[in-house]
């Protein structure tokens, strides 16, 4: 790692303050992908701003019926064993608890993984399934509109993740197929239903720009809930990632075969 | 260069180190607590694992500076003077070690695991538990043999 | 002390130690005083190196020395090369490769070490190492095997004719010729071996130190011969191997990696001696996938003919083995020394072997757990299976056809090795038996109803132990009691996971009666150890042993001349037994310890009699032997992911007689993990555009985790060998041996039920997905 300096803030303000007088300061939570980076000498940072001293970042709550907020540092193992969480959508906390190694889970947070929009993180692709809205310092926005590309956000320079809403669905699955080295996602698929038969499938690992919407499954499914509509539903292979660990044509079927553990998981 | 308090194994630590400074190298250079192993660079082998306010936690992966007010347990705070903690134990009647480099970590992991998940730990939980630890000599079997035991032998003490 | 002698299952005394924390591993002692190494490696996979300008390095605050080949030349350093001699297909001698501590003037694979920084921090060390500017001008390269033996393939080294640095030819090329004439049924199939990395889980790590004093080096590291590591930088440095101490002390796993003499602990010295500071280095796990020598990277041409019975004619195998950029210590002894395990357990009628070495601008490789014997077993057991398919016969009964008999013994294979013992046909019925191989249509039925195919593999492996054949080394054991009456067995061998402590402390339970806590096991320190050869090959108990032996009985001897002066009786009637010297008539006796502890009091002594009791012996154990195993395995795949799962596994193992069965099933299991690790998921991958390695850490190389291993079953029928005393096979490498052709041709079974090609290892997750899609499309088409 470079030399950097460390700064542990105690409210949201202070740290956005330190964001802006650091010439290239970064925001840490739990640290479980920025450090690995910064070791790896692949980003250089020149201060770290700790904001898991911020009590206002920690916890969840239930804000209404059909809402739930995470709030930026909740981590991994904490969202996986609330009980919370499992009343509200039992795929997010098992997502959570997919999530790297139980060391990982204890450290890692959800806003740290959604702010840094990894392509292979699990954490996109329950946002854009079930998230209604990522929150932040100054504003609101839309889950639909957070994502722009692989490590990239609609978050502003300066600008702090401070929670997320999550909206209920009647029924929601998982699916995750884990790479056999690093064990991040090649594939995986949540698959989420609302009121009204509105569907949402969101896919991770496998998309050249990050986590992305399979619509055409999401048609399918809305006209019949069922297998026969992922094998029937069109995935473009041109969007998919291709890597040592597998083409674009195995990780469409990747999507298919965790769509499918996801459907069933959903029940 | 900051100052963090903390205690290590229950022994206060007031630790001066560049901000840049790992936990698991604090622990290995200044503290000279050597069963604390590092194996990789990438987060996955488990060999630094320790216990932070009694979690798991990577020590190759936290700052010491992150470290502020937390108590600290390595491998070298797990036994009671002479006598084992049962997962130690566990490995020793097991044969769940060889070389022993990533021995103190399985045996962090396995005291956490069993903290969560308590005598009902069965195989594929410990499997699932291990994802983050890698053993390069054993092969795992006897490894997981030895955490089960543990499990069942703890649940029998407490009872 | 029967309880805790030989053959018992004896918890391990090391233990103890090592899940406490307190083990002590090369970086876990280290001088206060200690500066940090770091090396400067080449990004690329060939290049001139034009010039190397440091200034802005050595001027960082904090940095002591920034040295590269040009510091180095005036000392002469000797390179390092091939411990095995090998030659070209004309008889002149193997091509040696410049592999110097620093490289000079030409880089030649990706992590090729051009200078080394040594500084106050390992962070300043690696951040003057970015302000090292090496001007390379890149130059064109080869990776892989067969285009660099190509006519036209460039050449790694300019000044060699090309890139076959030793062919090896044995068999009756003739007489294998006759046989395919005649045969009725010949099988043919290519077979690559995938390149992988050892992954120890310490990484290699060193100290240096130079005593100004005595003008002496001392080298800490973790090695698996330090005695012979020793002498090799004695010799590269052009000093005695008396000025070089080597101390390896705990060492987290070796497999045959940490045999080699590295660059870096003959640089870890220089630096020290340069910077009068002792010098730590230790490789990150990123950079031990660029500088620990990987393994295998064969690609083998096999073809079995048989006649209509299935009995096996005539094997023809031509493997063409990647080395890598430089030839290390043992990198031509791999591919070469082990060719006989291609005979297997079988009678074949006549063999065509040949092995052709190649440098390639790529990691050099070298031996890793089996080294050659994996391979080898890979390519028999699969040409074997293949062959049972297209002839229709039970792979199991096609092998009971062709085994060796156990009244054939001994038997000479008609390559290289000539089998001393074994009863195969009684193992494989064992293996069968406990795998209940009847039952496997069922079982495959019950996993296709859940979705799965399931797949059956077998694999009957025998191996070299104790080599390298013709001619075993030897080992040394000291036996040297104390005034405290305590015993310690100074051994040659080291122990790097094995559990020589427990067992040599076991040899001394049996031999000398002596209690554990009365036995201390000192290894891995080349100034306590006389002499030593180290540990490889699966054969410390072979060797280690039958020294141990020939030392337990000169100490009896000497003991019972002192017992019988002490005792005041003819030493011809005293008995030893259980620790215990007896003289029934006067119904005298006296411990070992005892007599050890009276052996030093001078005036109770006669005159004649030499003070203290102690003994040596160094003993080969008698020549190589041939552990033997068949393995099992059974996996369940899933069609829409292309995942493996091994649902079983079984093992019967002959590794002769078994000091303690605890350790026989842990290193039976480890080695079967490491070879289903290779079958499924090891694999380095290197760019072809570039050169470079993309399994550059633990991120992209896959590594068997707990949730890839079922129950491994290990049965044990040991049919002891009568060449050494101890009668022991040796055990180290048997279940990587058996493991990467069981587990392969388990997966290839599923895959052919489908009509399905089968690609290469690892059977990785898409590779199967995709011959299963073959298969499909195939159908569909049709």
């Amino acid at each position: 790692m470079y030399t950097f300096d460390y700064k542990r803030p105690n409210d949201t303000a202070k740290a956005a303050e330190l964001l802006k007088i650091e010439d290239d300061g970064a925001i840490m939570s739990g640290g479980m992908t920025l450090l690995p980076t910064m070791k790896q000498k692949l980003a250089a940072p020149s201060a770290l701003i700790d904001i898991t001293a911020i009590a206002d970042l920690q916890g969840i709550d239930r804000v209404s019926d059909d809402t739930l907020r995470i709030k930026a540092c909740t981590t991994h193992a904490n969202v996986a064993a609330s009980d919370e969480v499992r009343l509200f959508c039992v795929a997010l906390a098992k997502l959570a608890n997919g999530i790297g190694d139980p060391a990982v889970r204890h450290r890692g947070t959800i806003g740290g993984s959604v702010a840094n929009n990894d392509p292979a993180a699990d954490y996109p692709a329950a946002v854009m399934a079930l998230g209604r809205t990522v929150i932040t310092q100054n504003r609101q926005i839309a889950a639909s509109d957070f994502f722009v590309g692989m490590f990239e956000t609609a978050l502003d320079e300066g600008e702090i993740l401070t929670a997320i809403d999550f909206a209920r669905p009647t029924r929601a699955g998982y699916g995750k197929f884990p790479n056999p080295a690093s064990r991040y996602a090649m594939a995986g698929v949540m698959i989420a239903q609302f009121a009204d038969n509105d569907i949402r499938v969101a896919v991770t690992g496998a998309g050249n720009d990050g986590v992305f919407r399979w619509t055409a499954l999401e048609e399918a499914l809305a006209n019949e809930w069922g297998i026969a509509s992922i094998d029937a539903a069109a995935i473009d292979e041109a969007t998919l990632l291709s890597d040592m660990h597998g083409a674009a044509d195995y990780r469409g079927a990747l999507i298919r075969a965790m769509a499918k553990e996801a459907l069933q998981a959903a029940g | 260069m900051t100052t963090t308090k903390f205690t290590v194994n229950g022994v206060a630590v007031s630790a001066e180190a560049e901000d840049r400074t790992l936990l698991v190298s604090y622990l290995r250079e200044h503290l000279r607590l050597t069963g604390t192993h590092v194996g990789c660079d990438t987060s996955q082998c488990g060999a630094c694992m320790v216990h932070v306010d009694g979690r798991a936690v990577k020590s190759c992966t936290v700052l010491v500076a992150q470290m502020q007010d937390r108590a600290i347990m390595t491998i070298e705070g797990v036994a009671d003077g002479d006598d084992l903690h049962p997962v130690q134990a566990a490995f020793r009647e097991h044969h769940g070690l060889q070389c022993g480099y990533c021995t103190p970590g399985m045996i962090m992991t396995a005291m956490d695991m069993i903290r969560r998940h308590g005598p009902e730990l069965d195989e594929e939980t410990i499997k699932a538990d291990l994802e983050g630890n890698i053993c390069r000599c054993t092969g795992y079997v006897n490894i997981v043999k030895s955490i089960r035991a543990a499990a069942q032998n703890m649940a029998a003490a407490d009872s | 002390m029967r309880e805790l002698g030989v053959g018992k299952p004896v918890r391990r005394v090391e233990d103890d130690q090592l899940i406490r924390g307190f083990g002590n591993y090369t970086d876990d002692d280290v001088p206060n005083a200690a500066a940090f190494m770091h090396v400067v490696r080449s990004p690329h996979a060939a290049a001139k190196i034009a010039g190397v300008n440091s200034t802005e390095a050595r001027a960082k605050s904090g940095v002591l020395a920034v040295l590269t080949a040009d510091d180095l030349e005036h000392m002469n350093i000797q390179p390092i090369g091939s411990k095995v001699p090998y030659a070209r297909a004309g008889g002149e001698p193997y091509l040696a490769t410049p592999y110097l501590p620093l490289a000079r003037g030409q880089v030649a694979y990706p992590g090729d070490a051009v200078a080394i920084v040594i500084a106050e921090s390992p962070g300043i060390a690696a951040d003057a190492a970015e302000l090292v500017e090496v001007d390379y001008e890149l130059t064109d390269f080869v990776t892989d095997v067969r285009a660099a033996t190509a006519e036209s393939a460039l050449r790694v080294w300019s000044d060699h004719p090309d890139n076959v640095c030793f062919a090896a030819d044995c068999g009756d090329a003739d007489a294998c010729a006759e046989a395919f004439d005649k045969a009725d049924r010949i099988v043919e199939a290519t077979y690559e071996i995938s390149r992988i990395a050892t992954v120890s889980m310490e990484p290699r790590v060193a100290t240096g130190s130079f005593d100004r004093r005595s003008g002496r080096y001392t080298l800490r590291a973790g090695l698996q011969m330090p005695h012979e590591t020793g002498r090799d930088i004695a010799g590269a440095l052009g000093i005695s191997p008396h000025d070089v101490h080597v101390i390896s002390p705990d060492v987290g796993g070796g497999f045959g990696m940490k045999l080699a003499l590295y660059q870096e602990y003959i640089l870890v010295l220089i630096a020290s001696r340069i910077t009068s500071r002792p010098v730590r280095w230790m490789s990150t796990r990123s950079e031990s996938f660029q500088s620990d020598q990987q393994a295998r990277d064969n690609v083998s041409k096999v073809a079995l003919a048989l006649d209509a019975h299935g009995q096996f004619l005539a094997l023809r195998v031509k493997t063409l083995a990647n080395l890598g950029a430089y030839v290390g210590q043992w990198s031509l002894h791999v591919p070469g020394g082990n060719v006989g395990g291609l005979a297997g357990p079988y009678t074949i009628g006549a063999f065509d072997v040949s092995v052709t070495g190649v440098l390639t601008n790529s990691v050099p490789v070298g031996p890793f757990r089996g080294a050659g014997r994996p391979e080898a077993s890979y390519c028999i057991e699969r040409i074997v299976d293949e062959a049972a398919r297209q002839m229709n016969i039970d792979p199991a009964e096609l092998r009971r056809r062709n085994l060796v008999q156990p009244d054939a013994m001994p038997y000479d294979t008609g390559l290289v090795f000539t089998y001393d013992s074994g009863d195969f046909p009684a193992i494989l019925d064992k293996t069968l038996a406990a795998s209940d191989w009847d039952g496997f249509a069922a079982r495959r039925e019950a996993s296709e109803r859940a979705g799965k195919l399931r797949g059956r593999g077998m694999a009957f492996v025998i191996e070299s132990a104790g080599g390298p054949a013709p001619r075993a080394f030897d080992e040394h054991v000291e036996l040297r009691f104390d005034t405290s009456g305590v015993c310690s067995v100074m051994a040659g061998s080291h122990s790097h996971g094995q559990g020589h402590e427990t067992v040599y402390r076991q040899l001394a339970a049996e031999h000398l009666g002596m209690p554990f806590d009365q036995v201390r096991v000192i290894y891995g320190d080349t100034q306590a150890v006389t002499h030593g050869r180290g540990s490889f090959g699966s054969r410390t108990m072979m060797a280690g042993g039958a020294a141990f032996i020939g030392a337990a009985q000169k100490i009896v001897e000497k003991g019972r001349k002192f017992a019988a002066h002490f005792m005041e009786v003819d030493a011809a009637e005293i008995t030893f037994e259980e620790g215990i010297f007896s003289h029934a008539a006067s119904n005298k006796s006296m411990t070992m310890s005892e007599v050890a502890q009276s052996s030093y009091i001078p005036f109770i002594l006669a005159e004649d009699m030499e003070v203290g009791l102690w003994a040596s012996c160094a003993s080969s154990g008698g020549g190589i032997t041939f552990p033997n195993a068949c393995h099992i395995s059974e996996v369940e795949i899933d069609p829409a992911t292309g995942t493996t799962a091994v649902a079983s596994y079984t093992v019967t193992e002959d590794v002769g007689n078994v000091v303690n069965p605890l350790l026989l099933e842990g290193q039976i299991q480890g080695g079967v993990a490491q070879g289903l690790g290779q079958a499924l998921m090891e694999r380095i991958v290197v760019d072809p555009d570039s050169g470079q390695q993309l399994t550059g850490s633990l991120l992209d190389y896959a590594l068997p985790r707990a949730d890839h291993i079922n129950r491994i079953e290990v049965h044990s029928h040991p049919v002891p060998t009568a060449l050494n005393p101890m009668g022991s096979k040796g055990a180290g490498e048997a279940g990587c041996v058996g493991a990467l052709p069981a587990v392969s041709n388990a997966v290839c079974d599923a895959l052919a039920r489908e009509g399905a090609p089968m690609p290469d290892m690892p059977f990785s997750p898409e590779r199967v997905w995709r011959a299963l899609s073959q298969a499909n499309a195939k159908r569909q088409s049709a």
